[in-house]
């Protein structure tokens, strides 16, 4: 799972009114090469929530993006683009767990792919 | 359809390791599945500017919808329910991402982030209740109301569908609208009983002349002559006069088929999507006696 999903994931569980940014717990995580792409970047750029990604690229063991919500003048430095790309697009989450920041239940991750089913009693 | 697979069982039991590995390594099924998720693409109408956007992939499968979005050069989620099929989509190695879900328990995705979702054959499930907790009506409603919040203002949504009955078609349709969607079905070749496809065309927003469903394709499959809507005109004329000739009178007059029940054939056969030859002067034409 790359960190563009959980920027845009959030808890759906029942009742539960800020599911936004889960949580991740990191056992591995794995780096893919994607071409650069800097129109989608920029495209996706306003839809980021900056603290979350900068938050979950730090779980993840990367700390170059600026804690700071970055200007929109900043989209065209190629370096910051390139960090942004990284962080987005690159890093993967292998295996670990998503952390519902409300009600602690954990979504585990295997292979990639986080399970997102809930119980009977959650929905 | 003879067989519905949502009759047989839930999608995450039907879908198994070796049904799922069965569905992704017949070439029919490859060939449609590209087929439909190219015209679902089309259908989206997303702005033609070159820029790749964030698409949902909706019982995304083994992710051969996916990949026609990864060929246009698109960034997809994939949502499914199946572990099996998920697993062969990794085999596949699929660009996206892709989550275990269930769409009937809504999606978990934050409001107004997504530009566009497909799903090809896959919100028929949701008519079904696999579980005593599962209630069709509220499962669509959680699903419709979830994809409602995050796709973007204007952002649309196109699933291919296979509705059981009209009665079913209503219920997708009617969720969909209670969910503060516009829009409408869109059925290319309705006259054909294979090649007929049926599209939920959404439009995320207020009603404007833009949310408003196009048109479905019809006749040919290849090719799309403009002479055919004329023909098509004629024929009515000829079909309503033929139904109020008196029964006996058809009984008497045996002088054989005739030019135009020929013609009018053809005409079924063009708009059903098969190859049939053009008309010309030769088309039924008396053949010699001597024959």
């Amino acid at each position: 799972m790359r960190l563009l999903t959980h920027n845009m994931l959030s808890s759906n569980i029942k009742g539960v009114a800020n599911g936004f940014p889960l949580l991740i717990e990191v056992e591995k995580v794995i780096e893919k090469q994607v071409d650069f792409n800097p129109d989608f970047l920029k495209n996706i750029f306003p839809k980021i929530e900056w603290q979350a990604l900068v938050q979950a690229s730090r779980s993840m063991g990367y700390s170059e993006l600026p804690e700071e919500s970055p200007e929109s003048s900043m989209l065209d430095s190629d370096d910051f683009l390139m960090k942004f790309h990284h962080v987005l697009l690159e890093l993967h989450l292998e295996e670990g767990a998503l952390v519902c920041p409300e009600t602690g239940r954990k979504f585990p991750v295997n292979k990639g792919i986080p399970n997102m089913l809930l119980h009977e009693d959650e929905v | 359809m003879a067989n519905r697979p949502e009759l047989i069982a839930p999608p995450e039991i039907f879908y198994d390791d070796t049904e799922a590995r069965k569905y992704t390594s017949s070439s029919r099924i490859i060939d449609i599945q590209a087929k439909l998720s190219e015209r679902a693409l089309e259908l989206l109408a997303l702005p033609d500017d070159g820029v790749p956007r964030l698409l949902l992939d909706i019982g995304c499968g083994s992710g051969l919808s996916g990949e026609t979005l990864s060929e246009n050069g698109h960034q997809w989620i994939g949502l499914d329910i199946s572990q099996s099929m998920l697993n062969i989509a990794l085999e596949r190695e699929v660009e996206g991402d892709l989550l275990l879900g269930d769409m009937g328990q809504g999606l978990g995705l934050r409001p107004g982030v997504v530009d566009g979702a497909i799903s090809i054959s896959a919100v028929q499930w949701l008519c079904n209740a696999d579980k005593a907790s599962h209630e069709p009506r509220l499962r669509l409603k959680a699903f419709f109301g979830s994809l409602y919040r995050c796709l973007a203002r204007g952002a649309r949504a196109v699933f291919q569908i296979y509705p059981e009955s009209v009665a079913q078609r209503e219920l997708i349709l009617g969720a969909a609208m209670r969910a503060g969607f516009a829009g409408g079905v869109v059925v290319d070749y309705p006259h054909s009983s294979k090649s007929r496809k049926e599209f939920l065309v959404l439009t995320c927003g207020p009603p404007s002349i833009s949310s408003e469903a196009p048109k479905g394709k019809v006749g040919d499959m290849e090719s799309c002559s403009d002479d055919e809507s004329s023909g098509d005109e004629e024929n009515r004329t000829v079909c309503i006069s033929d139904r109020h000739r008196p029964r006996k009178k058809q009984k008497i007059t045996n002088k054989g088929k005739g030019r135009e029940w020929v013609l009018k054939k053809k005409e079924q056969m063009r708009r059903k999507g098969c190859a049939v030859p053009p008309d010309t002067k030769y088309t039924a034409r008396k053949r010699k006696a001597r024959f």
